[in-house]
Formats: structure tokens, C-alpha cells, sequence
């Protein structure tokens, strides 16, 4: 049996103990909040986390740093491409090497969709768990836009595993400008729509302003970061302190909150996606045009590959043995120079014998990337905070140890104290604010 | 850069015999420590000129060749004064124990509690030492290099399918 | 001794494809949302990938008012007992359906801490693969539900059944 937890222990006479237990719609996944009630009044609570613990990081010590990438999307599941990101900027760091800049661009632009994809989940929930459904199937709505464009470059949806070590993947899709503006035009009038809808919502107002409400000396001694951080008034970001891609070159705003309850947490996820969606429309100029895609005529990919294949009279088709948007005219813009870290495009793997063997090398088990040893640590601006990666390296191709740095952990630990002393009612607030991401949290 | 440099050279002074190296490895500042040192130089972060005001990560790496088994990583962060600091400590293989530093950070909490479950390191002073991601019932700890990889315990009996 | 009229094939199959028919479209599910999938269920369940026109919109969030549990996601050791513990609160005729890699087989988790598949705990109906699986997929599954509900010979109240 297990031993009873500090809450039974301490349960005073009379009081009751309820479970939200692990299966609930509220606590986004799998989280276990015990209560001690009064009434309805709150005396005591205790969280449980673990379960949907996964091993991330006892998998990364088995997997070498290439493998490892796929892990890295589902830590923090709602916004994939920045941890990504994060994990490549640790790598580079550790290597030494440099990214062009064509895919430094390429990886702010899909950072910041991801991010804007974040928030708008995080308010999604978090209005619908306060019974505003309305909010949440707008802002459902505006997110699938924003995933078209990106899976119209990288391929997927959600985890898309696409910033790599030296770059990105693959180039933009040749449509990504029309696209994009899709998306924003679309974002905006949503976030135009819940504004109207929330913020001077008397129910909304009611159950969020100074429900949840966090100091700022307290807050930076519990270690938050990111936006619930920025909404007690201290105005840090990754982005702006640390700069990392090319995030100096932008003008963009940090918006700042005053009390740290929930309201000022929704109003400043709300602001940060405004901003994000003015560093889009920044970043989209500077990409040049994207190469055009060898698929013509108008033919379906799949009667291209065919048509490739047999002897047209007059046209041949020429198809790329690349992935596409991976080619060799491309493979200086979007990936490093240092031809140790990096997949080398398929024409000269194909055709070349140094190609094959750098390609060969790069996947064969004890070769591929072997940084040199030393520990690292990188951070980026996440969805929720300060997403930092710690590296251990030891020379094989294999990390020694990767830990992140979750920057959901502060804020959940941090919930006993908010709730303590409040309603029952207030929790459901309070723990969507805080857009507490299992993936990340568990590992 | 000299700023680095200067500042940890500084905070050495300050503890003459209990840091036993600084580097700035790739552009971080790197300290690493005696482990009895750890709860005054913890105090001495966050009070001091420093201003170390938030325990950004608290983890630990198993090494199980050397004689200090399990080392200890912590990264602080000053807020004021923009800059991160990674503090190491070495603590032997044999019950592990080391200073909590939950009176003076709140995260530390957690964080320990995960330390705790995953490499086994005990935590003096920590009020509610308790496995955190792990069940109770686990035997073991499973980021130790000598726990492997796919040994499940399974909580309830599996069916076959 | 005439033959019950109640077990007559004519009016048991008939009673049967209209039992079937307003079970299958009419499915409470109760979304067991763990993990990365639920952001595809998320996206399933709203306004583009509708499942509300398969009759299957309405979320019930409690077990006892589904009979449908979509288990969405990693489940880990941990979680176990608490999955079995809600297949078990979940009144008959109950389906299964488990949604994305991981609540297949495990999924890219093959550790001390993951359950490779939740066929391991509770006997499963339908099988989503992918990783996330794109909401048309969990479309075309809920038709395969449909039809398996469809075809499956219904349970009535006076019918004798073998307790499981």
C-alpha cells in the first residue's frame, strides 16, 4: 500500500477529500489534485503529477542525436516546432556551428506559429472549461488555419520534426505567402471576436480577476516564466533578453500584466499573439520567393512520380530524389555549411561517392554527429516559459544525458499555494491559465 | 568575455576552499563546488550582490565510473543583472545526500522530489521527500545508468490481447 | 409448442439492425485525453472536422454516461489501474476505440514506464494508428465503428448474457 499522502496526514476533523483525479476534463491530461474541503471553500490541496511520465530522458540516452528529435516534439505538444528548435539551438551551440540565414528566418516564422497555435489552445480550454464553449470552437477554427500552413511546409500537423541540427528540414512551400495571410487574416478576426466575447464578460471577469493571484517577488522565487510571469509585471523573455535566431532584428512588444491573477494571464496570452502574428508579417518579406516545385502541369504527385518514370514524347518529367523542398540548390540556404551535421541532398549522395559516404556516415550506428565533449545549456522562448535544454555530451554519438528544463514544473507546483483558501470553482481558472502541458511537465 | 570572468573569479574569492573550479564553457559561467558548500553558496547567490533570484533547474547526472557518482547541476538565474550560472557538485556513489534548498527557493521542492525519484539522491531538510513521477510501489531508481531501460513494473496485471 | 414469438429470426434481426442503428448514431464518448493526440481530437471534435454529424458530437464527461471510450493518448504504468478503474465504471454496451500510436502499441515509447498498447488493460474495438492520426482518420474509424455496432448482434435486456 502506498503511504497516505501529506494532505491525509494533515486532514483536519470534519473536512472532506475529494480527488480531481486523473481522468478529468478539466486538468488538460492527467494531472491529480487533491483537495481538502470545506464546503466548498478550500483548506488544503496537494498535486500529483507522473502520470504521463514517458522517459524522454532516459530515451534520449539511447538514441542518437538525430533519433532524438522526434522526442523533442512531444514535449511540449501544442507548440512542437519550439522545442525543436530549443534542441537545435543546444546542438549548435555544442557543435559550434553556424545556420544560414535563410533558415534562421525560416525558423522564426514557424516559431511563431506555433506560438500563436499555443495561446490559442491555452484560451481555448481555458474559456471553455469557464463554459464559454464559443471561444473555444473560434479559436479551434483559427488554429486549423495556422496548421495548414504549417503542414504545407513541413509536412504535419502537430509534430512535425522539422527544425533540424544546421537548419530546417526542407524549403517553404511555394504557396506559403498566401497561406500565411490566410492564417493571420483569420487569427485576427478571431482574436478580434474573443476579445468582444471575454473581455468585459461580467461571468469571464468574475471568475478570473484576482482569482490566482501571484506577487512578483514570489513569482521569480517560485521560478516562473513566460507569459505568467509577465503577467506579474516583470517584463522577461527569451527572446529579448537572451536573443537567439534572429529575433533582435524585429520589432515586437512584450506585453506586461499588473496583478498576476488570471485575467491579467489571459490578456497577456492575448497580447503576445498579436504581436506574434506582427513578427510574421515582418519575417514574410525577408524570405525570397520559395523554388519553385518540380511537380508541373498540374499533375497529382502521384501521376508525376508515374509520368517521370515512362518516355513522354516532347516533355520529360524530371522529379528530384529529394524530399521535397530539399534539393541541392536549396541546401545552402537551409542547412549549416558544416558537412559533418548535416544530411547531404540526394543528388550528390546518389552520384557522387563523398556523398554517399557522408550520407552513409551520417546514419551509421557510433558515427553521425558526435559533438565534442562538455555540457551545454540553451534556452528558448516557449509557449509557457523558459524552455531550456541541458546537453551532456561524452563524445559517442549518443547524448550522455539531455534534461529540460519544463517550464510548466514552477507553475504547477505553485498551484497548491494559489488555490489554497478559495473556492472549488477557482481552481478551473487558475490551472487553465497557467496552460499546464503534461508532455513538458512529465517528460 | 572579461564580465564572466571577473564575476566568478569574485564569487571564488568570497568562498575560499569551497569552489574548486570556474570555466565559462561555450559562453555559460560554470562553477563547480564542494557539496557541504552548497547551502551558503546558494544563500550567498541569492542575497548577495548576485541577486540569483531564480533556481532555474535543479538536475543531476550519473556517472557511475567515477568515484563522486552523481553530479549534481544547478542554473540560477539573476533577473537584475541578466545572467545564468551553472553550479556543480560531485556527491558519491553510496547514499547521496545533499543540502535542500527549499527554504530559500520554492521550485527547489519539485525539483529535489524528481531528483529523489529518478537517481535516488536524498535531500536533507526537504519537508515531503516523496517519489514524484514514479508510483510509490516502484523499486528503484530508473534514470541510474544501472536501471534498464525496459524493465517495466506494471502496476495492475496486463492482459494478454 | 409454438416458438416464442420474441425469438423469432425475423423480429430479432429486425429489432437487432434497429437497436444497431440508434446505438451507432447516437455514440456518448468520453474522451480519455492524455497526450498529443488530444490536440487532434481537439481539432476532430471542432467546427472543420465535425463529428457531430456522425451523431457522436456530444462529449459526456463522466464514464457512466458514455458508451464510448476514446483513449487518447500515452497511458503510462501509472495511469493504468485508473483506465481500467473508468473502463469499469462504464455501463454495457461499451466500445473502445484507442486513438494514435501510443494507446496502440506503445507508440515510439518502448520503456519502463509506458503500457505498449492499451489492448493490455481493457479489450479494445477499433485501432487508430498514427502519430498524431489526422482527424479524417478518426472519422473513418468512428464509420468502422459504426459499422461494427451495425453488425454485431445487440445485447437486449432479456437476453441471457455470459458475464465477462
Amino acid at each position: 500500500m502506498t503511504t497516505p499522502f501529506r494532505i491525509q496526514q494533515n486532514a483536519r476533523e470534519g473536512s472532506l477529500l475529494v480527488n480531481m483525479g486523473p481522468s478529468h476534463p478539466a486538468t488538460h491530461g492527467a494531472v491529480r489534485i487533491m483537495l481538502e474541503l470545506d464546503g466548498e471553500r478550500i483548506l488544503n490541496a496537494e498535486v500529483e503529477v507522473g502520470y504521463l511520465h514517458r522517459a524522454f530522458e532516459k530515451t534520449c540516452e539511447n538514441r542518437t542525436y538525430f533519433n532524438l528529435l522526434i522526442y523533442t516534439d512531444r514535449l511540449n505538444y501544442v507548440s512542437p516546432l519550439i522545442n525543436n528548435h530549443g534542441y537545435a539551438l543546444a546542438m549548435e551551440k555544442l557543435l559550434g556551428i553556424d545556420v544560414p540565414e535563410r533558415a534562421r528566418l525560416i525558423r522564426v516564422l514557424l516559431s511563431e506559429l506555433s506560438r500563436v497555435s499555443d495561446h490559442l489552445t491555452c484560451l481555448a480550454a481555458m474559456a471553455m472549461e469557464c463554459g464559454a464553449f464559443t471561444v473555444f470552437l473560434y479559436n479551434m477554427k483559427a488554429r486549423e488555419f495556422l496548421w495548414d500552413v504549417i503542414e504545407q511546409t513541413t509536412g504535419a500537423r502537430m509534430t512535425t520534426s522539422y527544425i533540424r541540427i544546421g537548419g530546417v528540414r526542407a524549403d517553404l512551400h511555394p504557396g506559403y505567402k498566401e497561406a500565411t495571410a490566410a492564417g493571420l487574416r483569420e487569427t485576427r478576426k478571431v482574436l478580434k471576436d474573443v476579445h468582444g466575447l471575454l473581455d468585459k464578460n461580467k461571468i469571464f471577469l468574475g471568475r478570473t480577476r484576482d482569482v490566482g493571484v501571484m506577487a512578483k517577488d514570489n513569482a521569480l522565487n517560485w521560478g516562473w516564466t513566460g507569459p505568467a510571469l509577465r503577467s506579474t509585471g516583470i517584463a522577461y523573455d527569451v527572446r529579448r533578453a537572451f536573443p537567439y535566431g534572429d529575433y533582435d532584428r524585429f520589432k515586437f512588444e512584450i506585453p506586461v500584466g499588473e496583478r498576476g491573477d488570471n485575467f491579467d494571464r489571459y490578456m497577456v496570452r492575448m497580447r503576445e499573439m498579436e504581436q506574434s502574428l506582427r513578427i510574421i508579417e515582418q519575417v514574410v518579406p525577408l524570405l525570397e520567393p520559395a523554388c519553385p516545385k518540380v511537380v508541373a502541369d498540374g499533375l497529382e504527385p502521384a501521376a508525376a512520380v508515374k509520368a517521370s518514370r515512362t518516355r513522354r514524347p516532347g516533355k520529360p518529367i524530371k522529379l528530384s530524389p529529394n524530399l521535397e523542398g530539399a534539393e541541392l540548390a536549396v541546401q545552402s540556404q537551409i542547412l549549416s555549411s558544416d558537412r559533418r551535421y548535416v544530411i547531404p541532398a540526394k543528388e550528390e549522395a546518389y552520384t557522387s561517392i563523398e556523398g554517399l559516404i557522408t550520407h552513409f556516415k551520417y546514419f551509421m550506428s557510433g558515427h553521425g554527429i558526435r559533438p565534442p565533449k562538455g555540457d551545454v545549456y540553451a534556452a528558448v522562448e516557449g509557449g509557457n516559459g523558459e524552455v531550456g535544454y541541458y546537453i551532456v555530451s561524452d563524445g559517442t554519438d549518443r547524448p550522455y544525458r539531455l534534461h529540460l528544463r519544463g517550464p510548466c514544473l514552477p507553475l504547477l507546483a505553485s498551484l497548491e499555494e494559489l488555490i489554497r483558501g478559495r473556492l472549488v470553482a477557482d481552481i478551473i481558472p487558475t490551472f487553465g491559465s497557467m496552460n499546464i502541458i503534461l508532455g513538458e511537465l512529465d517528460r | 568575455m572579461e564580465e564572466k570572468s571577473d564575476f566568478l573569479t569574485a564569487l571564488a574569492a568570497r568562498f575560499p576552499g569551497a569552489v574548486v573550479e570556474t570555466s565559462s564553457p561555450l559562453g555559460d559561467m560554470a562553477l563547480v563546488i564542494r557539496p557541504e558548500s552548497l547551502f551558503e553558496i546558494a544563500a550567498e547567490l541569492k542575497n548577495g550582490p548576485g541577486d540569483f533570484a531564480t533556481l532555474l533547474d535543479l538536475t543531476c547526472v550519473d556517472f557511475p565510473d567515477r568515484p563522486e557518482r552523481f553530479e549534481m547541476v544547478y542554473h540560477f538565474f539573476s533577473l537584475s543583472g541578466l545572467r545564468k550560472l551553472r553550479v556543480k557538485l560531485g556527491l558519491p556513489g553510496p547514499d547521496p545526500t545533499v543540502a535542500s534548498l527549499t527554504p530559500l527557493w520554492k521550485n527547489a521542492d519539485w525539483m529535489e522530489r524528481e531528483v529523489y525519484d529518478l537517481f535516488g539522491v536524498k535531500f536533507a531538510g526537504h519537508p515531503y521527500l516523496r517519489r514524484l513521477f514514479m508510483n510509490e510501489e516502484f523499486v528503484g531508481h530508473p534514470l541510474r545508468k544501472d536501471y534498464p531501460f525496459r524493465k517495466r513494473q506494471p502496476v495492475i496485471p496486463m492482459r494478454t490481447p | 409448442m409454438g416458438m416464442n414469438p420474441f425469438q423469432a429470426p425475423w423480429f430479432t434481426t429486425t429489432l437487432n439492425s434497429m437497436l444497431g442503428w440508434g446505438r451507432k448514431y447516437s455514440i456518448f464518448h468520453y474522451p480519455y485525453v492524455t497526450a498529443c493526440c488530444g490536440m487532434e481530437y481537439m481539432s476532430a471534435a471542432c467546427a472543420h472536422f465535425d463529428i457531430d454529424r456522425f451523431g457522436a458530437g456530444w462529449t459526456r464527461f463522466t464514464p457512466r454516461q458514455s458508451d464510448l471510450l476514446l483513449v487518447v493518448g500515452t497511458i503510462c504504468q501509472k495511469q493504468a489501474p485508473i483506465l481500467r478503474t473508468v473502463y469499469e465504471q462504464m455501463c454495457e454496451p461499451k466500445y473502445v476505440i484507442a486513438f494514435g500510436a501510443c494507446a496502440v502499441s506503445g507508440g515510439i515509447y518502448d520503456n519502463y514506464a509506458v503500457v505498449q498498447g492499451i489492448d493490455r488493460i481493457i479489450p479494445v474495438d477499433v485501432f487508430i494508428p498514427g502519430c498524431p492520426p489526422r482527424p479524417e482518420m478518426v472519422l473513418d474509424s468512428l464509420v468502422k465503428l459504426q459499422l461494427k455496432i451495425k453488425k454485431q448482434d445487440q445485447d437486449w435486456r432479456w437476453k441471457k448474457k455470459a458475464t465477462s
